[in-house]
């Protein structure tokens, strides 16, 4: 069953093409490893998927609605360079917020109930400007796994991340897999992203230069991919 | 509800972060104060003259102050990459502009009210008189800069010289609200009671807020995605 279709898309900042002719599926319970150098067109590609910015041409179907229907934007999360949170709010009212605005039931245990999965529980009404990096990166993946998405869009997920908030995202994502859920992730880590992957689709200079299942040699060798699809 | 109430979360979230940081509030007071306290000594506060000017002078400096107030409104989403992360959830650039309106409405008319007292000593006027109209036109004047400066901070959110963009784009658009406010706060400042002819320019205070209000929430989220 697919949960992301993305049919010849296209994305042009002025006259310089960012993105051209992108066409895949991504299936249900699937992890997809978006890899690609710098400026490939990952980040663009997930804007879009997250309903952030629009492609020129080309259509997105998530779970078989548009990127940016209202239904769609319950069921997906976000987790991008920034953690998206707010410095002038203490931990719990940063949660508190977007349990709110995605109309979640008791707004407060289910962010009590992710401070302390994510260990924050003791801080909870500590402003975040006063966080350690860590913790704002921790309060960052509560604040995404915060609605129980069915669909996680993570852009360099492991980037400046400490061991402790590496080993809690990767739980929650193998949790989420177990669960049926789906994600797509971008990222230079490819030994950590080839480890959860199922799936891998390599895009170079815009274009998609591979779509496939994870193999044994990708495992092995994660630089493999590079060297037979990547870039000369 | 749900509309009204994931706005009203937006705007309680940039209240609450204005009353901890004060980084607008204390700006927009500050400059006001100073330029009503400046204008005051170039000006014989006994003069008709004073008066006939004290409302124009009076909306002048809510809308520069207010300029201050509008230009974070969109750009302290910027820390942190919230406004992905508020695009991103089911908030609607509709119910978030709305937020966004009604927080920096209160705030403004905070500053508006900080003003007024002072304004009162330095151009002996008696506004008094008239008071709940007055107070009135502030909410219509104050509701119409608002919208148009939200929107437009929305606009120049991601443009390097916003502070300078912001205002030379939204003070030709405010011109309509503002010959409003100061048409009705000249007459009601100066204690004559509201004649007739004054009536159109209530008219037309409502009329820009209801046009723009439609206007910004319909545009609004094309500004932010595109």
């Amino acid at each position: 069953m697919t949960a992301v279709a993305i049919e010849d898309v296209w994305k042009y900042y002025g006259d310089y093409p960012a993105l051209q002719k992108i066409t895949f599926n991504v299936d249900r319970g699937t992890c997809l490893a978006l890899l690609g150098r710098n400026g490939a067109g990952k980040t663009t590609l997930l804007r879009i998927l997250a309903g952030l910015s629009r492609s020129s041409k080309g259509r997105i179907t998530i779970f078989d609605q548009d990127a940016r229907a209202e239904s769609t934007r319950r069921q997906i999360s976000v987790l991008g360079h920034g953690i998206g949170v707010y410095e002038e709010l203490s931990a719990m009212e940063n949660l508190l917020l977007f349990a709110r605005l995605y109309s979640l039931k008791d707004p407060h245990k289910v962010a009590m109930e992710w401070l302390e999965r994510t260990g924050l529980a003791r801080v909870r009404d500590g402003k975040v400007r006063e966080f350690s990096r860590g913790m704002r990166q921790r309060l960052a993946v509560a604040r995404a796994f915060l609605h129980h998405p069915s669909l996680l869009l993570l852009d360099e997920p492991f980037t400046a991340l400490d061991d402790r908030a590496i080993k809690v995202l990767q739980d929650l994502m193998k949790s989420a897999l177990a669960e049926g859920g789906t994600i797509i992730m971008s990222t230079h880590q490819l030994r950590e992203a080839l480890e959860l992957a199922t799936d891998v689709a390599l895009i170079n200079r815009g274009r998609l230069a591979y779509r496939g299942q994870r193999t044994r040699e990708m495992l092995e060798d994660p630089g493999w991919l590079y060297r037979h699809y990547g870039e000369a | 509800m749900s509309f009204l109430r994931q706005a009203w979360a937006v705007a309680a979230k940039d209240l609450r972060s204005e009353i901890r940081s004060k980084e607008s509030i204390n700006a927009s007071v500050a400059f006001a104060l100073v330029i009503l306290l400046l204008f005051s000594f170039a000006f014989d506060p006994t003069s008709d003259q004073v008066r006939e000017i004290a409302g124009g002078l009076l909306w002048l400096v809510f809308a520069f102050a207010g300029t201050l107030i509008l230009n974070r409104s969109f750009a302290r989403e910027l820390v942190n990459d919230c406004l992905d992360a508020l695009l991103a959830s089911p908030v609607s650039g509709a119910q978030l502009f709305l937020g966004k309106v009604i927080a920096n409405f209160l705030i403004l008319l905070a500053v508006e009210l900080a003003c007024l007292p002072v304004f009162t000593i330095f151009y002996n006027v008696h506004w008094t008189q008239s008071i709940w109209l007055l107070f009135v036109v502030m909410l219509l004047g104050n509701w119409g800069l608002t919208v148009i400066g939200t929107l437009f901070s929305a606009m120049t959110v991601n443009l390097r010289l916003r502070e300078l963009m912001l205002p030379m784009l939204v003070y030709p658009m405010m011109i309509p609200a503002l010959m409003g406010a100061i048409q009705l706060s000249s007459v009601l400042v100066s204690g004559e009671p509201l004649a007739a002819d004054n009536q159109i320019w209530f008219r037309v205070l409502v009329a820009f807020d209801v046009i723009f209000t439609l206007l910004s929430l319909a545009l609004v989220e094309t500004v932010l995605v595109g």
